[in-house]
């Protein structure tokens, strides 16, 4: 597949990976990269390049799956907004079996007789809100900025249309707002940062610019291998070059300036505001809310949500794991309660979750 | 879940949808969000169902020769 095999190319990957073993023979401390991409996350366990990198080189995750920073809260909202009559309540495949409270998910809320489906694209909904014109359609929106353009994008489409069963439960996040509480963090040393290649898509690399003017390296990354590989050589090299500016390994798919056209289109719909993050708390202007002009498409404008007490399963350390704090080994739950198949946290739901990755390709 | 594919356009209509093949698998995409023209037979990344970037392929073939001049030639 082109664009995709020649990132694959098993020479190209060895080469990279014997200049990163040379570059780290010139750097005496340990030097901490942290990905915070999901996408990143799942190929750096698949590809096992945890295991493969020198003695001073950590790789840790960040919290780079949107389905694993959702608030417990959120999936309560979301769970609510599901059981309510006359509703189809659509949204991605990763978010059914993220576990709220009490262990219930969409997926359960599904068995006991709601109509949850899951979609591939916001866009299927107008589909749906066309087909069943005495239902309404409630899309739960999740993601980073590389899918937040794509809702935006449909509720134009429906305003356009005049389809009006249809409303999205807004729990989109930024991903720049989190980044820097994650250098805030005195419990976290982040040498470099292995940046989001799809989010950088759209955002470009100017939002990087907080990474670098704290010292540390940032390289907006690719997918593949050869990709992942070439980004951390990036990293080691701003370091022993002690040379800090935002590089672009992933030039195929990213552009310095991003994809003003779809940030256009994101904030026509949506205005930044407070959002609840698993992990790292409530942090400022890292949401996306809708706007005034298209409250007719806002969920929670359009249903009544009671209050509710959410409440996190015990023990559990998705919230340390998805800070970098804690490694899924480090969780009492880890593979003993929580597995795959019956999940304790978010982490261990999607298969871009760190919990997750470490489940199926590690073996510690 | 930021997943996004590389594919060739094949056709687009009148809605601004393009079908692309993506390695055999034909999907169909919306090509709102794209912030250039993009023409039949041109690469674009896609997300959610949407294209979200057109592949400048001088520029991606370019980036991997350089790449592979790099690490025969021993520089750095």
């Amino acid at each position: 597949m082109k664009y995709i095999d020649e990132y694959r190319d098993p020479a190209l990957a060895k080469g990279l990976l014997d200049k990163i073993v040379k570059l780290s023979e010139q750097i005496k401390e340990t030097v901490i990269i942290m990905e915070v991409c999901g996408s990143h996350t799942n190929a750096i366990g698949r590809f096992g390049f945890r295991g493969m990198m020198p003695e001073n080189i950590r790789l840790i995750s960040g919290p780079g799956c949107p389905v694993c920073v959702t608030s417990i809260h959120d999936v309560d909202v979301a769970l609510h907004l599901a059981s309510q009559k006359n509703v189809i309540f659509a949204t991605f495949g990763d978010m059914l079996r993220v576990p709220g409270s009490q262990g219930k998910s969409l997926q359960k809320t599904r068995a006991a007789g709601a109509d949850v489906r899951v979609v591939a694209s916001a866009i299927d909904c107008v589909s749906l809100a066309q087909t069943h014109t005495d239902k309404e359609i409630i899309f739960m929106g999740i993601g980073f900025e590389t899918t937040s353009p794509t809702i935006a994008s449909t509720i134009l489409t429906c305003k356009k249309r005049g389809i009006f069963n249809f409303s999205v439960f807004s729990v989109h996040k930024v991903i720049p707002p989190a980044l820097q509480a994650l250098i805030d963090d005195p419990a976290l040393n982040i040498n470099g940062f292995l940046c989001p290649g799809h989010v950088s898509t759209i955002i470009g690399t100017s939002a990087y610019e907080l990474i670098t003017e704290a010292g540390r390296a940032a390289v907006v990354t690719g997918f593949e291998p050869v990709d992942i590989l070439e980004g951390i050589f990036m990293i080691l090299n701003q370091i022993v070059e002690d040379r800090k500016t935002v590089a672009i390994q992933y030039s195929r798919g990213v552009k310095p300036e991003g994809n003003p056209r779809a940030r256009e289109i994101m904030m026509s719909v949506f205005y930044p505001g407070d959002s609840e993050w698993r992990g790292l708390g409530s942090i400022p202007r890292s949401g996306l809310v809708i706007k005034e002009p298209y409250a007719a498409f806002d969920a929670l404008k359009k249903f009544e949500v009671p209050e509710i007490h959410s409440v996190e399963m015990k023990g559990c350390c998705c919230g340390d794991i998805l800070r970098g704090i804690k490694a899924p080994n480090e969780c009492p739950l880890f593979k003993r309660v929580c597995t795959p198949l019956n999940p304790g946290g978010p982490c261990m739901v999607s298969s871009e979750g760190t919990c997750a990755a470490y489940y199926a390709y590690h073996q510690d | 879940m930021c997943i996004g594919f590389p594919g060739k356009i094949i056709s687009i209509d009148k809605d601004n949808f393009a079908v692309i093949d993506i390695s055999g698998t034909r999907r169909e995409v919306c090509l709102d969000l794209v912030d250039e023209e993009v023409t039949i037979g041109d690469y674009v990344i896609s997300h959610a169902g949407y294209a979200i970037h057109r592949i400048d392929e001088e520029l991606a073939e370019e980036k991997l020769d350089l790449l592979r001049e790099i690490l025969a030639h021993e520089i750095y």
